[in-house]
């Protein structure tokens, strides 16, 4: 059922010496009731009307859910117990971002080209709050990639892509199950000696469907109907269930 | 069996849920206490966020409340008056708790506020369990031992307002049930319980109301309370879980009944022991992880300032 082969295949683009062709092994994520993480297989080939360069091509696929602003909080000791005591505002913070490379990180793409194209984890997070040290501010931002990269959330997956050929690209990428639905988007870049000599943008709809569609879409627009809802539903399975207990029992 | 939380937005075994409902209800049922003290904080040990964990609570005793005080009604041991007294109290109380709630939220302190107060309650109400039980099961050994002295009405008395509770046979003012479901409220918003442990021994020991009508009471005016408190974690929050509530809710349903069956063939005091012992035991986890330097001392939230 991932598998579900949909082939996005491109039309004419801009004229360029390497045009990126593509395919995923879904466009759409569905978040159903029994969600648990998916796997994204992302494939493609390499268009080219002159003969192939002499220097290598590396291939860099970078998946990204939406940007949201997020607060990081730091705890210190006060009065013998562990309490937040400083916090930290970001703007921008996509809520995935997976990168994998062909090669390692900084082969396939140089430091300058990271900075233009953003394609780091690191880059991808936007924040303008001032008064605060750079060194310190260094300090949220890597908690920011290192709890999310322990939850899946965040990937640098070096060496993953597997090109053949210098023309067939194709790698698989883990969705955790605490997905935040919106729209994502895949980002292909070709790279030689670390410039940045092709790009190719997609997106891929990542949706709660069904009932969890539902349930979240009401909670948050009608709240108090969802709140009475909640209350009647859990009046009902509790009666209900210590109503079947009670036939159960008697037989 | 995996299941994706539509508002706790992660992915839980289904089964643990079940479980962990089913674990909590047959101690509900074995000790007639309700479940939600205990079961808050199981809620963060699987990773379910504080806030979610709060809110969800309250909807399921909504419920398994009234599953309990149906029994209560039939045997006519509700005094609806006193229940009523003590429900605006509740409610007035829950609002204070609720705001107090999102204003710590707003703070980044929710959890801790969550977390301390359950420390701090968890361990009063274990640690005096666990007292009593010890000195009942040494009384028990030794006959003839102290008759615990009934203290005197004194400044109960001298209070205004009074009102007339037939049901309960009592001539008091409103003020203190008033303060009592204030009081009780405010935990009920804070920390997801219905407020049992403290309701009972106040309306026993405080109000002097009699000992079958205080389950019925307590259990009515917990509905109402947790229901209120409910819907405006729902309605400001957005953290009220229909999914997780509804899993919680049947695995503790059975098991409250298996609890039941269970108690009646027990040695109720040396059980109780067990259950105190099991309250600190909780305690004590959370009052660790406040202690001891945690792994990760950053923490994200979403949106803010």
């Amino acid at each position: 059922m991932l598998r579900l082969s949909l082939l996005l295949l491109l039309a004419a683009m801009p004229l360029r010496a390497e045009e990126v062709v593509l395919g995923l092994s879904q466009n759409r994520i569905a978040i159903t009731a029994n969600f648990d993480g998916s796997e994204i297989l992302i494939f493609g080939a390499v268009k080219r009307e002159e003969a192939i360069p002499d220097e290598p091509l590396e291939v860099i696929i970078a998946i990204s859910g939406p940007s949201l602003p997020l607060t990081v909080r730091r705890k210190d000791r006060r009065f013998g117990i562990w309490v937040n005591v400083d916090s930290f505002h970001v703007d921008e913070a996509p809520s995935f971002y997976a990168v994998a490379t062909s090669a390692g990180f900084n082969e396939s793409i140089s430091l300058l080209q990271d900075a233009v194209h953003k394609v780091s984890v690191a880059k991808a997070i936007h924040s303008t709050k001032e008064g605060i040290d750079y060194g310190d501010r260094r300090n949220f931002l890597d908690a920011i990639i290192r709890i999310r990269e322990d939850n899946g959330l965040y990937q640098t997956l070096e060496n993953a892509v597997e090109v053949d050929e210098q023309t067939l690209f194709r790698t698989n990428i883990t969705l955790p199950s605490n997905l935040t639905e919106g729209d994502y988007t895949a980002r292909i870049l070709l790279t030689r000696g670390g410039e940045v000599v092709s790009q190719y943008t997609t997106s891929i709809d990542v949706r709660k469907v069904g009932i969890e569609r539902f349930l979240f879409k009401l909670s948050r627009e009608m709240p108090l109907i969802y709140g009475l809802m909640s209350l009647a539903i859990a009046i009902a399975a509790g009666w209900g269930a210590s109503a079947a207990f009670r036939i159960f029992q008697r037989d | 069996m995996q299941i994706y939380l539509p508002i706790a937005e992660i992915s839980v075994n289904a089964f643990l849920l079940l479980g962990l409902g089913g674990l909590v209800g047959i101690l509900s049922g074995m000790f007639g206490v309700g479940g939600g003290f205990l079961m808050t904080p199981l809620l963060f040990f699987i990773g379910i966020p504080p806030a979610v964990a709060v809110a969800t609570e309250a909807n399921v005793i909504v419920a398994s409340s009234f599953s309990g005080v149906l029994a209560h009604f039939r045997r006519k041991n509700v005094d609806i008056k006193m229940g009523t007294v003590l429900m605006l109290g509740g409610l007035v109380g829950a609002f204070l708790g609720v705001a107090f709630f999102n204003y710590l939220k707003a703070m980044g302190q929710v959890d801790l506020l969550v977390k301390l107060s359950y420390v701090i309650f968890l361990g009063i109400v274990g640690g005096l369990m666990f007292i009593e039980s010890f000195n009942a099961i040494r009384r028990s050994k030794k006959p003839g031992g102290a008759i615990t002295q009934r203290k005197k009405r004194g400044w109960i008395d001298a209070l205004p307002f009074k009102m007339r509770f037939r049901t309960s046979g009592l001539y008091i003012s409103v003020i203190p049930p008033i303060l009592v479901g204030i009081f009780v409220g405010i935990l009920a918003a804070i920390m997801g319980v219905g407020g049992g442990f403290v309701m009972v021994p106040a309306m026993i020991y405080l109000l002097h109301m009699p000992t079958k009508v205080v389950i019925g009471t307590s259990l009515y005016q917990i509905i109402f309370v947790t229901a209120a408190t409910t819907l405006m974690h729902a309605t400001t929050n957005y953290t009220v879980d229909v999914a997780l509530a509804v899993l919680l809710l049947v695995g503790g349903v059975i098991g409250a009944q298996v609890g039941t069956r269970l108690g009646s063939k027990m040695n109720g005091e040396q059980l109780r022991i067990l259950l105190a012992l099991m309250v600190l035991l909780v305690c004590g986890k959370l009052a660790l992880d406040l202690l001891i330097q945690p792994v990760e001392i950053f923490s994200i939230g979403t949106g803010g300032h």
